[in-house]
C-alpha cells in the first residue's frame, strides 16, 4: 500500500496549457476518482502519474519519493487502458506474465501469481486463448489481471469501462469495487461517468478545463458542490439554476416578484449585496397545495421512467426552464400548473460572477 | 453500410474501360509467357531458320549445365542478401522515422526518392560512384588504402550489385514498415513500457512480432524483386561478371537469349523463373488468406 501526492501539477503541450495546477494527497489504499467532462485533462493527469508524459511544472511523489524523472517502469505502477491494450500476439497467460518475465521473476512465482489472479477474475479457463478470442468484458478483466499480478504501488485506470455495453458496465463496476476491497491497492480512476464516479470513489477530484473544481467524498460533492460547475455536472438530471436576490437581511432569496425562498438559520447576511444564483436539485422539489406554493411550474414534457417521473416545465412567474423528479409514476398533462415547496437546507447559493458556493 | 451499385446503361462502356488493362496484360504478359512456354520445347537451328520439337531436352540441358547451376546458387545468395539487407536497413529507418517528431515529413520524402530511380539508372549511378578510375567512392577507398576494382574482384562485384539493388528497394520497404508501425496502437507500447520493458525489449517482444505480416509480405516482394527487377543493376554494373560472379538467372536468360541467341535454352530458363514466381505468389496468397498472424 502506498501514498501518492500531486503538487502544483501543470502541463502544457506546446503553447496550449492543459493542466493549470492540480494538488491532491492520496492516502494509502484510497480509491480516487478523477471526474470531468471530455477534454478537461483527466487522461493527461493520469499519464503524468504513469510517467507516459513529462510534467511541465510541479511534483509527483509516490511514497514520498519524487518520481518526476523516473521512467514508467521505475515507478512501480500499473495501468488499465481504455482500449485494454492487450498484446494481441500473446496468450492470456503470457499477457499477464509479461511484466513479471521482464522483471525476471522465477517461473514458479509467475505461475503462482498468474493463476491466483486468474482465479480472482474468473479467467482460469481462458488462459490459453488469444485476446481476440475473448469478449469485451473478459478482455477488460485480463487488463486488470495484468495489473494485479504485478502487485504495484499504484493502480491507474483510464476510463476502463467506456467500451463496454451498459449492463456489463454496471457489473464490472461492481467487480472493480470488490477487487479494491479485497486487494486494497491505492487507485486512481479516470472517468467522465458520474455514476461510476459516485459508486467507486472514496474521494472525487472533479476537474473542469484543467483546474480542480472540487475534491471531496462523493456525498460531499453531491450535497455541497463548491461551485456552479460541480453543481451542474454532478447529479442527473442536472441541478436547476435561477438568478436570485438576497433580501430580508440575507434570510431569504427572492426569485421573482411574487416568489421567495427561505434560507436555513440566519441565512447569508454577509453577502446581502452579492448577485447570486440559487440551485435546486430536481429531486428536492416537494409537491404541495396551491396555497402553500413557493414555486409554481407549468408542465411541458413528462417522462415516466418507472421508478420516478421527470417533469420538465417552466416557472409560472419568469418562465425559467426547470426539471423536477418525483417518486413513482405520476400522471400530468402538458400545461398543468403544479405547486412546489423546497426544504430550506436543500437550497444551494452561488455567487453569480465567480460561481463560488456561498452557503 | 449500404453498398452503392454503379449501374452502366451502356453495354460496351465497361468493356472499354477495362480494355487497356486487359490488353496490356495479354500483350506484355500472356503472349510472351506463352511464347516462352512454346519456345522452351523447341530447338532452333544456328541460323534461326527452322526449329524442331525437342521435348524437355532444353530443361535437361539446363540442369546439367554447370554455369546454370552456378547461376542458381549465385541468384540464391544474391536474392537473400538483397532481401535481408534492404529490409533490415528499411526497418531501422522506419523505426527512427516513426520517432522523429520534427522534420519527419522531409526525412520521409527523402527516403522515398530512390524508388523513383529506375533500376538501370540506379545501376549506372553506383557504377560511376564505385568506378575504379573515375568513381568518387572508389577514390576514397583508395585513399584509405583499400583497393577497389569491382571489374576484377568477384567479391566486390557481388557486393556492389547487392548494394545497389538493396539501396533502390529500401524506399519501398520503408513505406510498408512505416505503415506497419503506424498501425500498432501506441497504447500497446505504453503498456509494455509500464510493464517494465526497455525500448529494445519493447521492440523485440511487441513491435517486431506485430510487424510479422508486413515482414512476410515484404520478404516475398523483395525476393521477387531481386530475381527479376535487378536485371538493370547487373546489366549496368557488371554484365554478369567478373567470371560469372554476378550472373544471376534473369541476366543469364537475357544473355543466352539475346546475345547468345540460344532461344530454346533461354525460353526454358524463363519458364523456370516463371514457375519460381508463381510458387512464391501462391505461398504469399495462402499465407495472407489464412491471416496467420496473431
Ligand atoms: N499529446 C498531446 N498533444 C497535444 N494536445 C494534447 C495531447 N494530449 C492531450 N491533449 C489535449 O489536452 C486536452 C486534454 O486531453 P485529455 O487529457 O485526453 O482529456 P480527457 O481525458 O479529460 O478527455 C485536450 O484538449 C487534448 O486535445
Ligand atoms: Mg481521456
Amino acid at each position: 500500500m502506498s501514498t501518492a501526492s500531486l503538487e502544483g501539477i501543470k502541463k502544457s503541450f506546446g503553447d496550449v496549457q492543459v493542466l493549470h495546477g492540480i494538488d491532491c494527497k492520496i492516502q494509502e489504499g484510497e480509491f480516487i476518482v478523477i471526474l470531468g467532462p471530455s477534454g478537461c485533462g483527466k487522461s493527461t493527469l493520469l499519464r503524468l502519474i504513469a510517467g507516459l508524459e513529462k510534467i511541465t511544472v510541479g511534483t509527483i511523489k509516490i511514497d514520498d519519493r519524487e518520481v518526476n524523472n523516473l521512467e514508467p517502469a521505475e515507478r512501480d505502477i500499473a495501468m488499465v487502458f481504455q482500449t485494454y491494450a492487450l498484446y494481441p500476439h500473446m496468450s492470456i497467460f503470457n499477457n499477464m506474465a509479461y511484466g513479471l518475465k521482464i522483471r525476471k521473476m522465477s517461473k514458479e512465482e509467475i505461475k503462482k501469481r498468474v493463476y491466483n489472479a486468474a482465479e480472482i477474475l474468473e479467467l482460469t479457463p481462458l488462459l490459453k486463448r488469444k485476446p481476440k478470442e475473448l469478449s469485451g468484458g473478459q478482455r477488460q478483466r485480463v487488463a486488470m489481471g495484468r495489473c494485479i499480478v504485478r502487485e504495484p504501488k499504484l493502480f491507474l485506470f483510464d476510463e476502463p469501462l467506456s467500451n463496454l455495453d451498459a449492463k456489463l458496465r454496471v457489473q464490472m463496476r461492481l467487480e472493480i469495487r470488490k477487487l479494491h476491497q479485497r486487494l486494497n491497492i491505492t487507485s486512481v480512476y479516470v472517468t467522465h461517468d458520474q455514476v461510476e464516479a459516485m459508486t467507486l470513489a472514496d474521494r472525487l477530484i472533479v476537474m473542469d478545463k484543467g483546474f480542480t473544481a472540487q475534491i471531496g467524498s462523493p456525498l460531499d460533492v453531491y450535497e455541497r458542490p463548491a461551485n456552479t460547475f460541480v453543481a451542474g455536472f454532478i447529479g442527473s438530471p442536472a441541478m436547476n439554476f435561477m438568478d436570485a436576490k438576497l433580501e430580508n437581511n440575507g434570510r431569504s432569496i427572492r426569485i421573482s416578484e411574487k416568489e421567495y425562498l427561505e434560507l436555513p438559520g440566519k441565512g447569508l447576511p454577509e453577502h446581502i449585496d452579492n448577485k447570486v444564483r440559487a440551485g435546486i436539485r430536481p429531486e428536492h422539489f416537494v409537491i404541495c397545495d396551491a396555497k402553500e406554493a413557493q414555486i409554481k411550474l407549468k408542465t411541458d414534457v413528462v417522462e415516466k421512467l418507472g421508478a420516478d417521473t421527470l417533469v420538465h416545465g417552466f416557472t409560472l412567474e419568469n418562465n425559467i426552464a426547470m426539471t423536477v423528479s418525483l417518486d413513482g409514476i405520476q400522471h400530468f398533462d402538458a400545461d398543468t400548473i403544479l405547486s412546489f415547496r423546497i426544504q430550506p437546507d436543500k437550497i444551494h447559493i452561488f455567487e453569480s460572477e465567480s460561481g463560488k458556493r456561498l452557503n | 453500410m449500404i453498398q452503392q451499385r454503379v449501374v452502366f446503361n451502356n453495354k460496351v462502356l465497361p468493356y472499354l474501360l477495362i480494355a487497356p488493362q486487359v490488353i496490356i496484360t495479354l500483350v506484355f504478359f500472356f503472349w510472351p509467357a506463352s511464347q516462352a512456354l512454346y519456345q522452351s520445347v523447341l530447338q532452333e537451328d544456328p541460323f534461326g531458320l527452322a526449329s524442331t520439337f525437342v521435348g524437355l531436352d532444353n530443361f535437361i540441358d539446363i540442369f546439367t549445365d554447370e554455369i546454370y547451376l552456378n547461376s542458381l546458387l549465385t541468384t540464391g545468395f544474391f536474392s537473400i542478401s538483397v532481401t535481408f539487407s534492404s529490409m533490415i536497413v528499411s526497418l531501422l529507418l522506419a523505426v527512427m522515422a516513426n520517432r522523429v517528431l520534427w522534420g519527419g515529413a522531409i526525412y520521409k520524402t527523402l527516403l522515398i526518392w530512390p524508388y523513383a530511380v529506375a533500376t538501370m539508372i540506379a545501376g549506372v549511378l553506383w557504377f560511376f560512384l564505385f568506378n575504379s578510375t573515375a568513381g568518387i567512392i572508389a577514390y576514397f577507398l583508395r585513399v584509405m588504402e583499400y583497393d577497389w576494382n569491382h571489374a576484377l574482384n568477384t567479391g566486390q562485384a557481388m557486393f556492389l550489385v547487392i548494394f545497389a539493388s538493396a539501396w533502390r528497394q529500401i524506399s519501398y520497404n520503408f513505406i510498408f514498415f512505416l505503415a506497419g508501425l503506424h498501425s500498432i496502437p501506441p497504447s500497446l507500447i505504453e503498456a509494455s513500457a509500464i510493464d517494465g520493458a526497455s525500448p529494445f525489449k519493447r521492440f523485440w517482444t511487441i513491435v517486431f512480432p506485430l510487424l510479422s505480416p508486413t515482414s512476410f509480405f515484404l520478404i516475398v516482394v523483395n525476393v521477387v524483386y531481386s530475381f527479376f527487377e535487378t536485371f538493370g543493376v547487373v546489366h549496368a554494373i557488371t554484365g554478369g561478371g567478373p567470371d560469372y560472379a554476378t550472373n544471376i538467372l534473369v541476366f543469364k536468360v537475357y544473355h543466352d537469349g539475346v546475345l547468345g541467341l540460344d532461344i530454346g535454352s533461354s525460353a526454358a530458363q524463363s519458364v523456370i523463373l516463371m514457375s519460381i514466381v508463381i510458387f512464391l505468389t501462391v505461398i504469399q496468397f495462402r499465407y495472407i488468406e489464412r491471416k496467420v498472424h496473431y
